[in-house]
């Protein structure tokens, strides 16, 4: 019974499933929101998260590495994020309700009135003083910070692995090349964030919780926070192993262990399996499909989905902010368009010109 | 003992120090708020939806307590640490062993994971509150660069101890840099960069070798990423946190529905 429980979590464990599980998982909760942000079922969700890991705990690979001292912080993210997320979908049920019925929010019925920082304020920032101050002297004196052997340039420790922090950015590098995975993303990422408040002209859902009233900003938000950046220091941390192969939660990180390499470029699939001749010599013309692909991607798609599907956001945009949104977007949705291009096309480049140090 | 507290605060030592009398009146709450140096970052009221924990988590005021505790802590293991090849795993190792009660490189390694955790979700809470929206949009910009300096100032500190943890994770970190398009040695456009067949990127001089003072994370990173931790970058959030806390306030303080 419990092997066939550790067999299962191995298995939907596999980074596809992995992706595409957590995806769904996602949608579901925010559609259902109303069901699954009811406190029973928030507390069965507790239960039984905890369950599980009491009855994995004996096992001496998932022990190993779920009780590893750096990877403690990451177990409380993950708690916190199941907690604040549930919060936030309760709230905005609730509120979404309220807004309906045209009562002020949870906010707003306070929000005319004023209290005094002394005592009221003061004293909860003191509370949450001691109790952080208690939690970390208990937490220091429990757990020792870790120290590994000295540093050496000549054995190269397997997994090496980023700060945790930056563990999914490690995770893209098996997608994308690092001039992509760690320098253009990133980038994308800090100027993106900059970018949303003069992006988003939506005025309303300002103070208070919301989703109804800000949908899009919301899905998107949740999809980057809790898919793209979260998730994936999850799975960077607890299940890449050696030669970062991925590794189930409760199986052995055998530094043997091989994964086929069996990718292949974009020209490859266009000249020598679609048009069945050899590659061109020249570098231009062999990456055209890629190339022609990247442009439609970016240039051609933006003003034919402001016509159509983005019809509405894009008129209350206006063009430059509109143009500036969907670059940014179109970056964010490369990330998993090139997942599943890889995962079903075994896709290694979509355009490949390694003499330039130039992959997509 | 009333009677000696009451002495207390009527003596010359507490009256210079304490300005108003016990808050428990509008005007003595107010005065408490006023005319302390520390808590006159709050305003002297505040919305009644404003202080309630499910709404703000407590997250933004966490990160700065953390960031407290980071700096205490990370001065006291300060004494102890010499950021050198030879020296620094050796005091690191010291510090374990030989120091009695310590728990403090402890307290700042754990309290540094969490403050990246807290500082996520102080984000969280404000873009689901749509607080971004104006006026706080150029404080939110203020609050990216705070992550950025966040998870820099923790980046630096992982190499601190000098182990096989630290060098290869900041090796790991690090090697993104050589990718950097036109700046790094294997990035696109790094070979258009050159003159007469005399490439001016390559592995001894672009923007890799400038992070890490050489060609690998050796003594000269060490000594710049000591330097941008304990100095650098905590002056520059210290900065940025004062004008953040200052802007809170000028753009209406925490946000609630208008």
């Amino acid at each position: 019974m419990i092997d066939s429980i550790k067999d299962l979590a191995d298995w939907l464990s596999e980074p596809t499933r992995y992706s595409i599980g957590t995806a769904l998982l996602l949608l579901l909760v925010v559609r259902f929101r109303k069901w699954a942000s009811h406190p029973v079922v928030f507390a069965i969700t507790c239960v039984l998260i905890v369950a599980f890991f009491l009855v994995s705990w004996d096992d001496p690979n998932f022990n190993r590495i779920v009780t590893k001292p750096d990877n403690i912080p990451i177990i409380m993210m993950i708690g916190s994020l199941l907690f604040f997320t549930w919060l936030f979908l309760r709230r905005a049920v609730l509120n979404d309700e309220r807004i309906k019925r045209g009562e002020p929010t949870l906010e707003g019925q306070y929000a005319k009135q004023k209290v005094h920082v002394w005592p009221d304020l003061v004293y909860i920032e003191l509370i949450c003083m001691v109790l952080f101050t208690v939690f970390l002297i208990a937490w220091s004196i429990e757990i020792e910070a870790p120290i590994e052997e000295p540093a050496s340039q000549a054995r190269t420790p397997n997994p090496s692995k980023a700060p945790w922090y930056f563990l999914g950015l490690q995770e893209l590098l098996v997608y994308f090349d690092p001039w992509i995975a760690g320098v253009l993303l990133p980038s994308f990422i800090i100027v993106g964030l900059c970018a949303i408040p003069y992006l988003d002209k939506n005025p309303k859902g300002n103070g208070y919780y919301t989703y109804e009233e800000r949908p899009f900003a919301i899905n998107f938000f949740l999809v980057g926070f809790l898919l793209l950046w979260c998730s994936l220091i999850i799975m960077g941390t607890f299940l890449r192993g050696p030669n970062w192969s991925f590794f189930g939660p409760f199986e052995y990180w055998d530094p043997h262990k091989l994964e086929p390499m069996v990718n292949v470029n974009l020209s490859e699939y266009f000249w020598i399996y679609l048009l069945d001749q050899p590659r061109p010599e020249n570098i231009w013309l062999r990456e055209a499909p890629g190339l022609a692909s990247l442009f439609a991607y970016f240039v051609i798609l933006p003003p034919i989905l402001g016509k159509t599907l983005f019809r509405k956001i894009a008129t209350e945009m206006g063009p430059e902010r509109y143009n500036v949104m969907m670059h940014l977007f179109l970056w964010f949705v490369l990330v998993p368009i090139k997942m599943v291009m890889r995962w079903t096309l075994n896709l290694k480049y979509i355009v490949g010109i390694p003499e330039y140090f130039f992959n997509v | 003992m009333e009677k000696l507290f009451a002495y207390i605060r009527a003596s010359q030592i507490w009256r210079s120090i304490f300005r108003h009398g016990y808050p428990d009146t509008p005007r003595n709450r107010t005065l408490a708020v006023l005319s302390n140096f520390f808590l006159h970052l709050h305003p002297v009221k505040v919305r009644r939806s404003g202080i309630n924990l499910s709404y703000t988590w407590c997250m933004g005021g966490l990160t700065f307590f953390l960031f407290l505790v980071e700096t205490i802590t990370g001065l006291l293991v300060m004494f102890y640490y010499r950021p050198t090849a030879e020296l620094a795993y050796q005091d690191i190792f010291a510090l374990r062993e030989h120091v009695p009660l310590g728990v403090m490189r402890e307290m700042h390694r754990w309290a540094a994971h969490l403050m990246v955790i807290t500082v996520w979700l102080h984000m969280y809470r404000v873009f689901l509150t749509g607080s971004y929206k104006p006026p706080r949009e150029f404080n939110w910009n203020i609050g990216v660069i705070l992550l950025v300096i966040t998870l820099l100032l923790s980046f630096t500190g992982y190499l601190l101890p000098w182990d096989q943890l630290a060098v290869w994770a900041i090796t790991v970190g690090t090697n993104m840099a050589r990718a950097t398009p036109f700046i790094g040695h294997e990035g696109p456009g790094a070979a258009l960069v050159s003159f007469g067949g005399l490439d001016f990127i390559h592995a001894g001089d672009d923007i890799r070798f400038a992070l890490l003072a050489g060609r690998f994370v050796g003594e000269g990173a060490l000594l710049r990423f000591y330097v941008l931790h304990c100095v650098g970058f905590p002056l520059f959030a210290a900065v940025l946190m004062a004008v953040h806390f200052w802007r809170v306030r000028k753009d209406g303080g925490i946000s609630g529905p208008l």
